[in-house]
Order: C-alpha cells, then sequence, then structure tokens
C-alpha cells in the first residue's frame, strides 16, 4: 500500500460538496485528514491518503478535474 | 560545535530530534531550528563576530551547523548607502542590500552553504533541487565545492542561459516536460523516494536559516542596529521571515537594541499571493497560477506565505505588487543611479519601494534597507527591449560627429563660457 500527503485547496463553489468522501468511495482510498480550514466561501485541507498507488493517481487527476487544486504538503517547491 | 537542540513543528510544537526531516507527522505542519540560546548568548559578542571571517559564517554560531562548512565564501555582501536613488525616490536614510555579488549571484548562496553542510553532516551522497534558476547555480556550485553529487531538475522549457548558469558545475541535470505543478509534484514524490538531500523539501528547517544571515550583516553593517523598513522581494515568504527572525534574534542575544522594523513585502502583480492576502485583510494564502516576468519570485502557492503574513502585521508592515513595466523601469533606476544590476525581483524591489514611498507607508526620514537578492545577467530577457541601443557609426570622425554633432558642440560651448 502507497501513503500521499497532500493538500487541497477548495474553489468556493465545492465547499458544501463531499469531495473527499467521494474521493474515498470511489477510488477505495482512506483518507485521514490532519489539518484544515474550511469556511463557506473556501478551504483547504492537509490529508494523508492511503491505498494502492494507481487508485491514488486515479482520485488525484478526479480531485484535480473536480477544481480543486492539488499540492504536496511542502507546496511550491521549484523555486526561482 | 553546534547550538542546536532539535526541531520543532511550528503548527502544534511537537518536539524531533535533528534529522533530515521537514514536517510533523501529527498534522503535517513545517518544522523549525530549535536553538539554545542561553549557550549562544554566552559565547556570541559583537567583538568575536567582528573577528570572524569575511562570510556568512562570522554567524556560525546562529546556524544549524557543527563541524566543517561548505564555504563558497557567501555572504557579507555590501551594504550600500543608495544617495542617487534616495533622492529618485524621496528617501534620505537609502540603504541596498547588494546579494547580486554572491558567488553564485544570488543569496541562494546563504541557504545552500546551510543546506549542503546539513547534507554532508547527515551523510547524503547527492544535494538536489528543482528550480527555474538561481537555486540550480547555487546547488550545483556548492556540491561542486563540497565533492558531492548533485540533481537538479529543470523544466524543459528553460531558457538556454538558465541552464549555462548551472551546467557549468556539472550537476546532473534533468529537464522535466511537463507545466510547474507537473514538475512540483514529480520533485515532491522524488524527494519522498530517493536518499538525496533535497534543499528545500527534507532539509528545508536547516536551509532556510541560511536567510537570517541577510539580517545579521545588515545590522552589522548599520552599526550594530535594526533598520526602520525592510523592503523584501518574497516567492515562498521564508527570506521575508528569516530577516524578522534574524533581527529579533540579534536585539535577545543583546547584540542590538530594540528592533522596530517595519517589515514590507514586494511581489509583482503577477505572482502576489502574499500581497493580496494583505490587501484584502485575510489570513488566507489564495494559490495562483503566477504571470510575470520575475521569474525567481514565481512561486504561486507559498510555503511560509501565511508566516509572512504574520510577520507583516507583528512588524507593522505593509505589501506592495508591481507591474511587470514597472518592475523594469525599477531595474533600469536601480542601475542607472546606483551602477547595480540586478535581476527582476530587484526591479520587484525598487517599483515597490517607490509605491511604498509615494503611499506614505516609508517616510523619507526613516532607515530603509531594500533587499537586492540576485544578478541582472540572470534575466537578460526582461530588458533586452528596454534599454539603449547602441548608436552605429562608421570608422571616421566625421560620423561619429554626425551622430553626436549637437551634443558635443553643446559640451564646447558651455565649455568655453565657464572659462570666460
Amino acid at each position: 500500500m502507497a501513503r500521499r500527503r497532500v493538500m487541497f485547496t477548495f474553489p468556493p463553489e465545492l465547499i458544501t460538496e463531499p469531495v473527499i468522501f467521494n474521493l474515498g468511495k470511489q477510488f477505495k482510498v482512506v483518507t485521514n485528514i490532519r489539518r484544515a480550514d474550511v469556511t463557506e466561501d473556501r478551504g483547504w485541507v492537509v490529508l494523508e491518503m492511503e491505498g494502492r498507488d494507481e487508485d491514488i493517481e486515479r482520485g488525484i487527476t478526479w480531485v484535480i478535474t473536480k477544481g480543486v487544486r492539488v499540492d504536496p504538503i511542502g507546496k511550491d517547491i521549484v523555486e526561482g | 560545535m553546534s547550538f542546536t537542540t532539535g526541531l520543532r513543528c511550528r503548527e502544534c510544537g511537537r518536539a524531533y530530534p535533528i534529522e533530515p526531516i521537514y514536517v510533523c507527522e501529527v498534522c503535517f505542519g513545517s518544522l523549525e531550528v530549535v536553538y539554545d540560546y542561553v549557550a549562544i548568548k554566552r559565547h556570541i559578542s559583537r567583538e568575536k563576530i567582528a573577528a570572524g571571517p569575511n562570510s556568512m559564517w562570522r554567524y556560525k554560531e546562529l546556524l544549524p551547523v557543527g563541524g566543517d562548512v561548505v564555504d563558497i565564501n557567501a555572504g557579507f555582501t555590501p551594504l550600500v548607502k543608495a544617495e542617487n536613488l534616495g533622492r529618485a525616490l524621496g528617501l534620505k536614510q537609502l540603504y541596498l542590500k547588494n546579494d547580486c555579488v554572491n558567488p553564485s549571484y544570488s543569496f541562494k548562496d546563504r541557504v545552500v552553504a546551510v543546506a549542503a553542510t546539513k547534507a554532508r553532516e547527515f551523510k547524503f551522497e547527492a544535494i538536489a533541487c528543482a528550480s527555474t534558476g538561481n537555486l540550480a547555480c547555487s546547488v550545483a556550485a556548492h556540491a561542486a565545492r563540497a565533492g558531492m553529487k548533485s540533481y537538479v531538475f529543470i523544466p524543459s522549457d528553460l531558457e538556454q542561459g538558465k541552464i549555462l548558469g548551472a551546467a557549468i558545475y556539472g550537476p546532473t541535470l534533468i529537464a522535466v516536460e511537463g507545466n510547474y505543478d507537473q514538475v512540483n509534484r514529480l520533485c515532491s514524490e522524488l524527494a519522498e523516494k530517493y536518499p538525496w538531500a533535497f534543499v528545500n523539501i527534507n532539509i528545508r528547517p536547516f536551509y532556510a536559516e541560511g536567510s537570517k544571515t541577510l539580517a545579521y550583516e545588515v545590522a552589522e553593517q548599520l552599526g550594530w542596529r535594526a533598520p526602520d523598513n525592510a523592503v523584501v522581494p518574497v516567492a515562498s515568504g521564508s527570506l521575508f521571515n528569516k530577516i524578522w527572525k534574524g533581527l529579533n534574534e540579534f536585539h535577545d542575544l543583546g547584540l542590538i537594541g530594540p528592533v522596530k522594523t517595519r517589515m514590507f513585502v514586494t511581489q509583482a502583480t503577477g505572482c502576489s499571493p502574499v500581497a493580496t492576502a494583505y490587501e484584502s485583510g485575510s489570513n488566507i494564502i489564495r494559490p495562483v497560477k503566477p504571470q510575470t516576468i520575475a521569474k525567481s519570485l514565481a512561486i504561486g502557492n507559498p510555503a511560509d506565505g501565511y508566516y509572512a503574513l504574520k510577520t507583516i502585521r507583528e512588524s507593522g508592515g505593509g505589501a506592495a505588487m508591481s507591474t511587470d513595466p514597472e518592475i523594469v523601469d525599477g531595474m533600469k533606476l536601480l542601475a542607472e543611479t546606483e551602477g547595480i544590476f540586478a535581476e527582476t525581483a530587484g526591479g520587484v524591489v525598487i517599483a515597490g519601494l517607490k509605491r511604498l514611498v509615494t503611499s506614505g507607508a516609508i517616510k523619507e526620514d526613516e532607515l530603509t534597507v531594500a533587499y537586492i537578492t540576485g544578478n541582472g545577467l540572470k534575466t537578460l530577457e526582461a530588458i533586452q527591449n528596454s534599454v539603449v541601443k547602441p548608436i552605429l557609426i562608421k570608422p571616421d570622425i566625421n560620423s561619429f560627429e554626425a551622430a553626436l554633432g549637437f551634443k558635443i558642440a553643446a559640451t564646447v560651448e558651455r565649455n568655453k563660457s565657464q572659462v570666460e
């Protein structure tokens, strides 16, 4: 089983959608939220995903197509 | 001798030993180095520092390193009193911290020097980074000096000049096809998988500390005092926060008086997540897709953005953003008034400073330090259409005078009248 630590940043239109629940259900990925800050118009969540590597990849691709920004927990590390 | 006692989570405070780790296992918050300041205070003094090497290593007690360091002579760069630029902007006490003149031509040498030293202490065989410019050059240069392997990941569409600047030091250069986010994700995953010291990932807590030397040097060069204002270019936000931390450490150790420095963020309008959050009164950094010529500051989701916001507010500072044309004007103004050719990040600082003076955020009598962090030869493409073109003449005096005759005649007339 693989593990991936990521940060999701949600646009306002997705705040009310159960994106993380659907991610776990559709892609057989166990999600474990460690820190989060969500209000009515925006939000971010830092979480760990556990599952088969290909399921995690498919899950991340699906989340991105939904409009969620997905970053490594170190955020942007490609520096000038 | 090292005065570091461990690492600590910046979010939940959990303690960790000194290891190549960067996030808290519980909350995934970032880790920071913890020092034994009581012991440091017994060892450090103005006199000891002043007698140290003319490099950033004169402040070694305040850096997270122990024995021999990887030294390419980074730091202790000039602090220039900028009379001409000050006059142009309406400032009576303007100083420029000129970090263009570091060995690989940017301030990154300060952070990479610490990271490379730490990588060797941790017995890594290779150091690595993902970069679009300055960081790549510095990592490759320090690896060469340390006799270590280096792996430098760059976007495949990076300009040739920037590739050469790193390639000369002999790293393994890997050009990744894909957009910024894809390169970013790949390198984050590689850092988990390969036993390399990724300077700004698994070595980040140590790496970031090198930026504090930009605060120490300024305080020492000003005659052991903190400036009234510090104007800093912001990408990840780490440099900004570490300058604030460094000034406060100097005060806590009794090396300078109270720190009343106001910290000012400068960013390009095309990539201004921190300045935008500050101006909108928000604590949330909204990630952006960078669109600016200031490539060295093009970090859309800054790791330390939230802490930079805290530093602005804690210090009573502010923020300014500048458009690309204003950035070019800033670069030109700096070069034409002070003879310093800075990269685009320098243009961001000067353009931002101009805005801060115009808005009244920075007053004319205040002692202001502007940080110039990289050399202009790194971003020639940004100004190639904005500087004076050569006047083409034939190889004879007539051609020269035909081109410049009016100016020559005017000069002669003026000299003549002065004699009379």
